[in-house]
């Protein structure tokens, strides 16, 4: 099936510019008469996602297939890896810096945030490696 | 209320977005964490924060929000306030902490 095919690189050395792709997304999205509470769903689960590139995985690749019932979105970092995914899908547990919580992230929501958002998540890890997510949500 | 109305109520100064002082707003969340304001906000359109970079005009943005109240003084730099111009979001800063602030909206109607 033809899909919208949008990639994106995530510039893990600048913190004002994450969420760009999301917004890029979301936009998008919304011209193609996605409904709100949908648009929704996407942008948060996605926003998080680059989010924790961005402060744990200094960037990396976000490629979203767009197709007329749903997104598949693929977040692509080569950062150190998570070590236990179960663990970092607790709500509240965060790996994140002081220097982090002080710009308003790492309250350990994200991961089980960007799961309650969408229909299907995949996480695949290797420590010193990097972290691919997948996330497919429906209209 | 509008947001007209909560400029009165928190004699708030507007930094941006002006021109959409009569929209409509029935709830509002006030947080310093944004993880939890896209993890507990549901439809929240006014975001009460000390908290200044860019990311919470995105987080706004995320959530639809339409309004943000900068707490205790605080003043953003002119790059978040070019971002919320830019996102049609009104940016509002008020003298008041956050708990006074969120308290006087509560009890002039604004639900959580």
């Amino acid at each position: 099936m033809d899909c919208i095919r949008l990639e994106y690189d995530v510039d893990g050395e600048n913190f004002a510019s994450a969420g760009n792709a999301s917004e890029s997304v979301k936009r998008t999205l919304k011209q193609m008469g996605v409904s709100p509470a949908s648009v929704r769903r996407v942008a948060i689960a996605m926003y998080e996602g680059e989010i924790n590139m961005v402060i744990h995985a200094h960037g990396g690749k976000a490629v979203a297939e767009v197709y007329p019932d749903r997104i598949e979105i693929r977040l692509q970092d080569t950062g150190p890896g998570i070590a236990d995914i179960d663990l970092a899908m607790k709500a509240g547990y965060s790996t994140a810096t002081e220097n982090i919580r002080s710009l308003g992230f790492g309250a350990g929501m994200g991961l089980p945030n960007m799961k309650k958002y969408s229909d299907e998540m995949k996480i695949e890890s290797t420590v010193g490696v990097g972290t691919t997510v997948f996330l497919r949500i429906d209209f | 209320m509008t947001i007209r109305d909560i400029v009165k109520l928190l004699d708030a100064e507007i930094l941006c977005g002006g021109e959409n002082l009569d929209t409509e707003i029935h709830t509002a969340c006030g947080s310093d964490m944004m993880s939890d304001v896209l993890a507990y906000v549901k439809d929240q359109s006014v975001l009460l924060t000390g908290l200044l970079n860019p990311q919470v005009v995105r987080t706004a943005e995320m959530m639809d929000m339409l309004c943000i109240v900068f707490v205790r003084g605080k003043r953003p730099e002119q790059n978040v306030i070019d971002l919320a111009r830019d996102k049609g979001i009104v940016l509002l800063t008020t003298e008041k902490r956050l708990f006074l602030a969120c308290g006087i909206l509560y009890t002039n109607g604004l639900g959580g």
